[in-house]
């Protein structure tokens, strides 16, 4: 869980949720069906060259516009590794956190010296990610947030903390 | 303090907040909307047995209303029994309206209040006074169960807005030309307050297309201090006024941007990015399709517009003009002032109160090429249909003069 290797595929900046999960989709609620729509509106080849473990890497705001965590629940149950953006929107963050998906903001990230399919390495405890021979780091996650994603997400956390889990 | 962070001292029971600490917060109104069935299914995958707030609860049907797909009609009726169930008295069911229109008219919501719904523009209540932000299903789940949720306090940034309007231009203008300004990540994290003369003398339907659409810059929720205008527009509704939270005079904006709205003509947002702002262009583009409707531009307000501007007239051969009253309420406004009447007549054609095509759902979606002016709030590709369709947001102003001329055009060129 620490460490996150997988091939990338690089997005621009502003992606928003209907090019993550298009609106027409919004009455699905089986993940596994979700998952064959992820970023459909921006790549829709995305859902079916993916692999297990693959990052995301994006420019500003991704994750912007509707509040649907059908975005989240797509790119988790698809296999996505990881997000790397140089910043994401807010609602998109909290429902990434809460679903367990590692979403990592690196401010300074240089989109244009990555491609996709080269190879990436993230290592979240550290706070750093290698990609095409070059290393950037990051503030690590909180301990907090760690604990969320480590536990799988909010629905685990309930489950080991009960409602304390909540504070 | 701001006003806000009064609002989440309050909530959290503290004297003092400051921004960028973690309050965890209690929800005075949640509303979740029919895309989420998936709020249900966390409310028990976390263990929930009740719902910890129900007469502070509400369910609106309204992004797929009437239900156009089977799956729609088994998620509305899904919700209908965890309603039923749990002792939640306010749902409004099919044709009540867009969420944020119906808390609106709820009585529930003011100044003060926290407000959590599981949709973006939920930073319309702001307009209102209050503390609104959207949330996803999980925390939607979470405030079900225990009534609270965790609150980064925002900073926040004022956008001041001087001067008289100029003709054909409206609030919607207003805001797009500062989204195009600012750009669409600006206020990531941030709250934005709107105030200066202008937002003052607007009405409070005005005020509230404002704060809709501050979400579009990335806010997590937006502000207006309370005036005559709200006490008047809230308590049409039955709100009654009790004890409204005042920014201190000492308080320190973490930005201030100011604009002489005199300057700003009729705006659009082009094709495939809400913050791609210009003035409307010269060259002619016909439309096949103008909306008007939704929670940004479907108000009572935004229906006589148009139907001021269509009055004894026709819409243009060849283009089509779907209207949706933003709630039942104001559809029957609309009707008592004769509007619909006049729409209808000019060859408008009325759906559900609710969101429309907005998101791309049904009451007419865009086919490949089509070229579509709309009074909501979003234009991502694919948003209202085909990814091949484009979308130019607009004024409701600008949408009934495209209409009349079946080409993209500002009311001041009628």
């Amino acid at each position: 869980m620490d460490i996150i290797k997988g091939n990338i595929f690089v997005f621009g900046n502003n992606i928003d949720t209907d090019q993550i999960y298009p609106g027409r989709y919004l009455d699905l609620t089986d993940h596994d069906e979700i998952a064959t729509h992820a970023m459909e509106g921006a790549d829709p080849s995305f859902a079916s060259t993916v692999k297990p473990g693959d990052i995301i890497v994006a420019g500003t705001n991704f994750g912007c516009g509707s509040s649907r965590e059908h975005a989240v629940i797509t790119l988790k149950n698809a296999g996505v590794g990881a997000v790397i953006a140089r910043s994401f929107a807010r609602i998109f963050f909290r429902n990434a956190i809460n679903q367990g998906l590692v979403v990592v903001e690196v401010p300074n990230l240089d989109t244009l010296n990555i491609n996709t399919g080269d190879k990436g390495i993230l290592d979240i405890v550290k706070g750093n990610f290698t990609a095409n021979g070059q290393t950037v780091f990051f503030q690590p996650l909180t301990e907090h947030v760690l604990s969320i994603i480590e536990a799988g997400g909010i629905f685990s956390l309930f489950r080991e903390k009960g409602v304390k889990a909540f504070g | 303090m701001h006003a806000l962070e009064k609002i989440l001292a309050r909530a959290s029971g503290r004297k003092k907040v400051t921004a960028g600490e973690i309050v965890i917060a209690k929800v005075d109104v949640v509303e979740v909307n029919d895309l989420y069935l998936q709020v249900v299914k966390s409310f028990y995958e976390l263990g929930g047995t009740e719902v910890a707030n129900p007469d502070k609860t509400t369910f609106v049907f309204d992004h797929y209303s009437p239900a156009p797909t089977i799956k729609a009609a088994c998620n509305h009726k899904s919700m209908r029994e965890f309603c039923s169930k749990m002792g939640i008295r306010h749902l409004f069911d099919i044709g009540e309206g867009v969420c944020h229109q119906v808390l609106a008219e709820s009585g529930m919501v003011g100044p003060g209040k926290i407000v959590v719904e599981t949709d973006s523009h939920t930073t319309t209540m702001g307009a209102l006074g209050a503390f609104g932000t959207g949330v996803g299903v999980t925390d939607m789940a979470v405030i079900l169960i225990t009534g609270k949720l965790w609150f980064k306090v925002p900073r926040v940034m004022k956008v001041v807005l001087e001067g008289d309007l100029r003709d054909g231009v409206m609030a919607k203008d207003l805001i797009l030309h500062v989204i195009g300004h600012l750009k669409q990540d600006a206020a990531i994290y941030k709250a934005v307050e709107f105030a200066g003369d202008a937002v003052r003398k607007m009405p409070q339907e005005e005020r509230m297309v404002l704060c809709n659409m501050a979400v579009e810059m990335g806010a997590k929720t937006a502000y207006i201090a309370p005036d005559g205008v709200t006490y008047e527009y809230l308590a049409r509704y039955g709100w009654e006024k009790g004890e409204v939270p005042v920014t201190d005079e000492d308080y320190e904006y973490e930005s201030i941007v100011e604009y002489d709205v005199s300057e700003i003509t009729p705006r659009v947002a082009l094709p495939g990015s809400v913050d791609n702002v210009a003035s409307i262009p010269d060259e002619e583009i016909r439309i096949d399709q103008v909306f008007l409707g939704t929670c940004t531009g479907g108000r009572l307000n935004d229906i006589r517009v148009a139907a001021e501007i269509l009055e004894g007239k026709k819409v243009a051969a060849g283009t089509r003009f779907v209207v949706i009253p933003a709630s039942r309420l104001v559809f029957q406004d609309a009707m008592k002032a004769g509007y619909i009447e006049t729409l209808v007549d000019a060859g408008v054609v009325l759906s559900t109160p609710g969101c429309g095509p907005c998101l791309g759902a049904h009451e007419g979606i865009l086919a490949s090429g089509e070229k579509c002016v709309s009074t909501s709030s979003r234009n991502f590709p694919g948003r209202m249909g085909s990814t091949e369709a484009q979308v130019y947001i607009a004024s409701p102003a600008t949408a009934a003069a495209t209409a009349l001329k079946g080409r993209l055009c500002g009311a001041d060129s009628l």
